[in-house]
């Protein structure tokens, strides 16, 4: 069976040459067809792969060192890709359904231009294809067949990071696509209104999934690790922040280019980046050459030679980008207080920000170079990042009313009355009741800010309530986004500056007094799973006259020789009451003492929330119809 | 002439940005990047200042673990140099945390050399270990 898929992959390489050679000599319907056959074929050679991780196919190499019989099936197939060669597997595979989604899709009425970008797309997929036979073969076989797996790494047996790698793959691959039509775009030397109108929908298809990707690696950190935050800017997780940057920036400019012909260089370049950051994300993650604590076994051989594909394949881009970029024809004029104006400021923003974390995330890398180890942990960029990116939410409300070519400013003193009030309110109730830092109380008013904003803009655009259904889907979708952008932020905030954090270390029967919770430990008993078995405390929680029971866990997978952390969590309705349990350590006196860690982590939910509606507001927009109704025209 | 203007003026905005974000940048790095030591780093070049966070890594001596009443820990860190750092810690350790078993604590050093970790970085699975550690290994083989 797997030999069928080692097969098939081949097959999928061959049907992607196919792809490449027909799409540069722009036969579009050949190349479309070569795409669509190069998916199904690489889709099936995926399915034997998971085929035999279900059955717990032993003499397949992968399936024995990352899976094992005890497992639950789900997991069993999540672990497909819960390992190196299966991962690039499913990187295959997306890469060529976005070019068979993009034969089936892109509809533009100029076949050449179609043509070529399957092509490149092709190429773009040749390439993981090639890295994938040669580099990392998932298809290898064992003889003989051991007879039990040696197990996934039990932190991945979860449900967020069995489906977490899926949708940040279809985030990075995604923007492959988008990277595709802008070099296509560039070879014809035509980035255009009609060439943003077919790249907008693609650039957000990308930002979608990359968004609840980044999300769910962001909960599953969370609840997993059991350390209570949710973002720690390790390199990892800069390694998908920064083409998520760029592609915000790039869905905005896409709009002025669509709708304006304007910024096309520009718009051509951040589709070109987007696709690069990804596979500088990949090679970050792969390579190990960064310590961090998600970075997984690795090898330094695939780390080169990701490297060696990320700098040929961007470079020859950026090449092309700079012969091109000169000739393309700019969009009418507009002056500095515009829409063009303000989105241009988004997307300095966004570069800016992406850079600070791109300069963040690789010091360490140029200061090994000189002979230093070091590491740049949050402080950096709590510095650099959050002011930079606090100066443009201030301004999105404002900026986003502007006019296309020059934007009346007669309104503008009433807005910054607004802001410097919002500011006041909160910097009062900060040093009364509410007891936050300054800062925070800067930081909350930015999130009432964006809130309002955004309803204050679809009022601005629907005049009346009757009207507010009727609006386009793409004005809903910014409504929503930018609401979400402004209850994470609060929710940031409010859990980075109010969370508390305890160490307990508790007989049983004994109490201790924790924000304002007693916590009472019951019992400590062991308990058995289908491939482990794990220490589980018993917790009441009361305060007043509420009162929970939380039952954290110390797992044992005895498969990988490995423990793992099983937090609990009781929600407050205001926060989350966290508890990871450590180990057990036994007194002079003979009596064990239990330790846990105990997190009161305020409105962090506000944080997936504001996340799943930027992405609900992303996918909105892009399904949205373009025709807006007349009466909108205004804006 | 119009054209040309407002080119200028975007550049010069996005220039201004940029240095003002660079500026930022080296400024947060020269305050925010953390040095690696070991103890035979320390012992050779002298201790870093005291109060500024750095980290510190090696292997866990074995028999040096030892518990407090409370969640507090000490142990000491060693680097084959036969050179040790005493480091504590409150809270829970990492679930690969063991004596013997390489880890990177990142903390403060007080008056007296001693270490207080904030944080304790341990491998997290079988096959992976902070990358530090390597050198460590390779410096100490």
């Amino acid at each position: 069976m797997i030999e069928a898929g080692h097969f098939a992959a081949f097959l999928a390489l061959v049907f992607s040459g196919l792809q490449v050679g027909f799409g540069l000599r722009t036969d579009r319907e050949r190349a479309g067809l070569f795409a669509k056959l190069a998916f199904v074929t690489m889709l099936f050679a995926f399915f034997t792969l998971i085929w035999a991780f279900a059955r717990s196919d032993f003499s397949v190499e992968l399936v024995f060192e990352h899976s094992h019989t005890l497992k639950p099936l789900g997991y069993k197939i999540a672990g497909t890709w819960g390992n190196h060669e299966g991962s690039m597997a499913l990187w295959c595979v997306v890469g060529l359904g976005f070019g068979a989604a993009g034969a089936w899709l892109l509809k533009t009425g100029r076949p050449a231009f179609e043509a070529r970008a399957l092509g490149i797309q092709g190429l773009l997929s040749l390439a993981s294809l090639a890295y994938l036979l040669l580099a990392s073969s998932p298809f290898t076989r064992l003889d003989p067949a051991p007879l039990q797996g040696s197990g996934l790494n039990p932190l991945l047996q979860d449900p967020a990071l069995a489906i977490h790698p899926p949708m940040l793959y279809l985030g990075y691959v995604g923007y492959s696509f988008v990277f595709a039509l802008a070099a296509a775009g560039l070879i014809e030397g035509r980035i255009d209104r009609d060439w943003a109108k077919a790249a907008r929908g693609w650039a957000l298809a990308a930002f979608v999934p990359l968004t609840l990707g980044i999300a769910l690696g962001s909960y599953w950190a969370y609840y997993e690790l059991g350390w209570g935050g949710w973002w720690f800017w390790d390199p990892v997780e800069n390694a998908s922040l920064m083409p998520w940057l760029i592609g915000a920036a790039l869905m905005h400019s896409v709009i002025v280019t669509e709708k304006r012909g304007s910024f096309a260089a520009w718009t051509a370049l951040l589709a070109v980046l987007a696709f690069c950051f990804s596979m500088l994300g990949a090679f970050l993650v792969r390579s190990g050459v960064l310590t961090s604590v998600h970075a997984f076994a690795v090898d330094p051989l695939r780390g080169s030679v990701l490297l060696a594909g990320l700098v040929v394949l961007g470079g020859s881009a950026l090449l092309l980008f700079a012969i091109r970029a000169p000739k393309l024809k700019p969009g009418p004029d507009y002056v500095a207080v515009s829409r063009e104006g303000a989105l241009m400021g988004n997307n300095l923003v966004l570069t800016v920000a992406a850079a600070t974390v791109m300069l963040g995330t690789l010091f360490p890398l140029l200061a090994e170079a000189l002979g230093e180890t070091i590491s740049v942990g949050e402080p950096y960029f709590h510095l650099t990042f959050t002011p930079i990116m606090a100066l443009a939410l201030v301004a999105l409300p404002v900026v986003q009313a502007w006019a296309w070519g020059k934007a009346d400013l007669s309104s503008l003193w009433k807005w910054a009355a607004g802001f410097a009030g919002l500011v006041a309110v909160f910097w009062l109730a900060g040093v009364g009741p509410l007891d936050i830092p300054l800062l925070a109380g800067v930081g909350l008013a930015i999130a009432v800010w964006l809130i309002f904003g955004a309803a204050q803009e679809i009022w601005r655009r629907a005049k009346t309530v009757e009207r507010l259904p009727k609006m386009p889907m793409r004005v809903w979708g910014m409504t929503l986004a930018h609401a979400g952008l402004g209850l994470f932020v609060a929710g940031a905030v409010l859990e980075t500056t109010a969370r508390t954090q305890t160490t307990l270390a508790l007989q049983e029967g004994q109490s201790q007094e924790v924000a304002g919770w007693t916590m009472t430990l019951d019992d400590v008993s062991s308990i058995e799973g289908p491939n482990w078995y794990a220490d589980r405390a018993t917790l009441t929680a009361t305060r007043g006259g509420t009162k929970a029971t939380l039952k954290p866990q110390k797992r044992y997978y005895p498969a990988a020789r490995m423990p793992t952390t099983e937090t609990a969590i009781h929600k407050t309705g205001t926060a989350d009451l966290y508890v990871a349990l450590g180990d057990g350590r036994r007194s002079r006196e003979g009596e064990t003492r239990w330790t846990f860690e105990v997190f009161l982590n305020p409105f962090i939910d506000f944080i997936y929330l504001g996340v799943a509606l930027i992405a609900l507001g992303a996918g909105l927009s892009m399904v949205g119809k373009r025709k807006r109704p007349k009466t909108t025209e205004a804006a | 002439m119009r054209a040309r203007t407002k080119r200028l003026w975007g550049v010069g905005t996005a220039a201004a940005l940029l240095v003002s974000a660079v500026a930022l940048s080296a400024m947060a790095l020269k305050q925010h990047a953390d040095l690696f030591y070991t103890p035979g780093l320390i012992a050779q070049n002298g201790m870093p200042d005291e109060g500024k966070r750095v980290r510190v890594g090696g292997w866990v001596q074995e028999g040096s673990l030892a518990y407090g009443d409370g969640a507090e820990m000490n142990f000491l860190i060693e680097d084959g140099s036969g050179e040790t750092v005493m480091v504590s810690y409150t809270g829970i350790a990492p679930d690969l945390f063991r004596e013997g078993e390489g880890v990177v604590a990142t903390g403060r050093f007080g008056p007296h050399g001693d270490f207080t970790a904030e944080q304790i970085l341990a491998k997290h699975d079988e096959n992976y270990e902070p990358r530090e550690l390597k050198k460590v290994q390779q410096a100490a083989s």
